[in-house]
C-alpha cells in the first residue's frame, strides 16, 4: 500500500513539475572533435545569497556557449544542498559547509567550490551613537543580558533586536565567527528571513540592531565596527576581520563537463574580478587566508 | 429520410460523448490523485516527527520553545498555533462588520450605485499579491502603531489589519451574494406590516441570512489561517506568545517559510516544520467542516 501511494505520488510530482522539468543529468559530452563546444543543460539551486551571482553569470555562460541552458533556482541553502545530495540538481548552492547541514556520509558525496566570499557586518540604526562593539558586548546584546544601549557605551534607549531565522546560513556565520557561541530567539526580537527587509527595519526601527552581508549595506544603517575592525572587503580578505564565510557551490562527485566549464568560468579572473566585485561579494582568488569546516584560519 | 438522417449522426455523437466522458474520468482521477498525495505527503513528512524521530505530540502542541537547532532540540509549536489563531480571528472580527455593512449597502440600500462601482472595487483587493499588502503594511501601519502606541509597532495587531484588508472581499462577497439571494417575498412581507427598512434589516434579512454570513467569516478565517508572506512581512516572527498586539510573535505560516528552505530535507528540524504543515492542513479541514455544517443549517 505504502509502496502505490509512494509510485502515485512519484508519477503525480513529475507530471506536476514536468513545466520546470531539465535534465539534471546533463549530456555534457565534449564533442570531441576539432572543436571544444560544450553542450547540456543543468540546474543550479540554493543560496538566495548567492543566487544574484548565479543568475548574472549563468547568463553570461549562456551567451557564449549557446548549446547549454543552464536553470537558477533559489530556496536555501537547505534545499540547494538536499537537491544536490539527491541528484535532482547539478550544483548545490550554500552558505555554508555541507557538513553543517547534512549528515557525515552524505556530505562526503559533495565537492566542495568555492566560488566567493560574504562579509558580514554588524549594522544598527542611525542614530544609534555607538560605532564599535567588542564580542562581549555582541553576545550580551544577543543573549539578551544587555537592552539598553547606554550598557554598551550608547545613550539611554532600549535595543531592538532584528535577527534572522535559527536556521538561516547568515545567521550561523554571524553566531559562529561574531558571537563564538548561539544567540537566542528572545521574546519581542524581530526575525526576518530576507536581508531587503532587514536592511528596511533597522533603517526605520529606533534602537535597532541586525546584521547584513556587505553587498546590502547603504547609507539608511550605520556599520559598526567590531573589535576595532571596520568590516570592508580589505579587512576580509587580509585576515584581520573574522565575519565572513564562503559561498559554495556543491557538486555530487566530479562534475560533467558542462557543469565543469561553468565552474571553471565562475572561477575565472574575469568572473571574479568583474561579476563577484560588482554585486558586492569578495573574490575567492583575493583571500589571503583560507578556513576549513573548523574554522581553522591559515595564511 | 430523417430516420436515416439520425442513424449518421448517431456514430460521431457516440464517440463524442465517450471522448468528454473520458476526459472528465482521466481530470477527476488526476484531481484525486492530486489531493491525496498532497495529503498523504504532508502527513507522512508531518508524522515523521514523532514516530522517526520521537518526539511528542502533547510536546509539539503544548510547548512554549522552538529550538530546532538546539542542544536539546526544542519543538514547542504553542506560540505559532497562538499567533495563528489570534491573527486570523482578529482579523475576521475587524472585516466582518466592514464585509456585512459593504454587501447591506449594495444590496438593500443603493443597490445601483453599490454593484457597479463597490462591488468591483472590493474585489480587486483580492487580486493584489500578498507581497504588496506586507509591503504596504511594513511601510504605513507599523511606522504608526511605532509612533502611536508602546512598542515597535511589529506583531499580531498589525498582522490583523492587513489580513482583515486581504480577506475583505470573501466575507462581503459571499455575504452580498446571500443577501441578493433572500426571497422578495420575506421582505415585502416585512414592509406590508409596516416596518421600516432598518428594521427589516436588522430583524428579519441579517438573522435570515446569518448561516451564509457565518460562512464567509469561516472562509475569511481559512484564508488568514494560510496566508504566509504578508503576515511573515509585519508580524516579527520571534516564537514566543506576546504580552501586547504590539510585540513580535510568529505565526505557523510564517514559521514554515521562514526555515524551510534553510533546513535540509530529512533532518529532525524540517520535519518539524512539515508537522506544523499538517497542523494547518488539518485546521484546514475543520474549516471546511464547520462551513459544510452551516451551509446544513441555512434557512434558505
Amino acid at each position: 500500500m505504502k509502496k502505490t501511494m509512494t509510485v502515485l505520488m512519484a508519477l503525480t510530482l513529475t507530471v506536476a513539475l514536468a513545466a520546470c522539468g531539465q535534465n539534471n543529468k546533463g549530456n555534457g559530452n565534449a564533442s570531441n572533435g576539432g572543436g571544444s563546444e560544450i553542450e547540456g543543460s543543468f540546474l543550479a539551486s540554493g543560496s538566495s545569497a548567492l543566487l544574484p551571482l548565479v543568475e548574472q553569470v549563468s547568463k553570461k555562460f549562456m551567451e557564449t556557449n549557446n548549446k547549454v541552458s543552464i536553470q537558477v533556482q533559489a530556496g536555501g541553502s537547505g534545499t540547494g544542498l538536499t537537491q544536490v545530495s539527491e541528484g535532482q540538481s547539478a550544483i548545490g548552492n550554500s552558505d555554508v559547509f555541507a557538513e553543517e547541514k547534512l549528515d557525515a556520509d552524505k556530505a562526503a558525496e559533495l565537492v566542495d567550490h568555492q566560488v566567493a566570499v560574504v562579509g558580514i557586518a554588524a549594522v544598527v540604526n542611525k542614530e544609534v551613537t555607538v560605532d564599535n562593539l567588542t564580542k562581549q558586548q555582541l553576545v550580551d546584546i544577543f543573549t539578551g543580558k544587555v537592552t539598553n544601549w547606554k550598557d554598551v557605551g550608547g545613550n539611554d534607549q532600549n535595543i531592538q533586536i532584528i535577527n534572522r531565522p535559527s536556521s538561516s546560513g547568515t545567521r550561523a556565520t554571524f553566531e559562529k565567527y561574531a558571537l563564538g557561541q548561539k544567540s537566542e530567539d528572545l521574546k519581542g526580537s524581530i526575525q526576518e528571513d530576507s536581508s531587503g527587509t532587514v536592511n528596511k527595519l533597522v533603517g526605520e526601527t529606533p534602537g535597532a540592531i541586525g546584521y547584513l552581508a556587505l553587498s546590502y549595506l547603504d547609507d539608511s544603517i550605520k556599520t559598526v565596527k567590531y573589535e576595532g575592525v571596520e568590516a570592508s572587503v580589505d579587512n576580509v580578505a587580509n585576515g584581520t576581520y573574522p565575519v565572513w564565510a564562503y559561498e559554495h557551490m556543491y557538486t555530487k562527485g566530479e562534475p560533467n563537463a558542462a557543469v565543469k566549464a561553468f565552474l571553471d568560468y565562475m572561477l575565472s579572473d574575469e568572473v571574479q574580478n568583474g561579476d563577484v566585485v560588482e554585486l558586492g561579494y569578495i573574490p575567492a582568488s583575493k583571500m589571503e587566508v583560507k578556513r576549513d569546516v573548523e574554522g581553522n584560519i591559515t595564511k | 429520410m430523417a430516420q436515416s438522417l439520425e442513424r449518421q449522426k448517431a456514430k460521431p455523437h457516440l464517440v463524442e460523448e465517450w471522448v468528454g466522458k473520458v476526459y472528465t474520468l482521466l481530470c477527476i482521477a488526476f484531481l484525486i490523485i492530486t489531493i491525496f498525495s498532497i495529503v498523504y505527503f504532508v502527513a507522512s513528512k508531518g508524522l515523521s516527527t514523532f514516530f522517526v524521530n520521537h518526539v511528542n505530540v502533547i510536546d509539539l502542541l503544548s510547548g512554549l520553545k522552538w529550538v530546532p537547532e538546539g542542544e536539546p532540540a526544542l519543538f514547542g509549536a504553542l506560540p505559532f498555533i497562538f499567533g495563528s489563531f489570534s491573527t486570523s480571528i482578529l482579523a475576521a472580527l475587524i472585516a466582518a462588520p466592514l464585509g456585512f455593512c459593504a454587501a447591506v449597502f449594495m444590496v438593500e440600500i443603493a443597490p445601483k450605485f453599490g454593484r457597479r462601482y463597490l462591488q468591483p472595487v472590493i474585489e480587486l483587493l483580492a487580486g493584489i499579491p500578498s507581497v504588496v499588502y506586507g509591503f504596504v503594511g511594513l511601510s504605513v501601519i507599523v511606522p504608526f502603531f511605532r509612533n502611536v502606541f508602546p512598542g515597535q509597532g511589529i506583531g499580531i495587531a498589525a498582522g490583523a489589519i492587513v489580513l482583515s484588508v486581504m480577506i475583505l472581499p470573501t466575507i462581503t462577497t459571499i455575504a452580498t451574494d446571500a443577501l441578493a439571494a433572500l426571497p422578495r417575498g420575506l421582505k415585502e412581507g416585512s414592509f406590508a406590516l409596516g416596518a421600516t427598512r432598518w428594521q427589516t434589516i436588522y430583524r428579519i434579512v441579517l438573522p435570515t441570512t446569518l448561516p451564509a454570513l457565518m460562512t464567509g467569516i469561516v472562509l475569511g478565517i481559512a484564508r488568514a489561517f494560510g496566508e504566509a508572506l504578508a503576515v511573515q512581512m509585519v508580524i516579527g516572527n520571534a516564537p514566543h506568545i506576546p504580552r501586547s498586539l504590539f510585540e513580535s510573535a510568529s505565526t505557523l505560516t510564517s514559521a514554515i517559510t521562514l526555515s524551510m528552505g534553510n533546513t535540509a530535507m530529512g533532518t529532525i528540524a524540517n520535519n518539524a516544520l512539515w508537522s506544523l504543515a499538517l497542523i494547518l492542513m488539518l485546521m484546514t479541514f475543520v474549516f471546511v467542516f464547520i462551513v459544510r455544517w452551516l451551509e446544513g443549517r441555512s434557512k434558505l
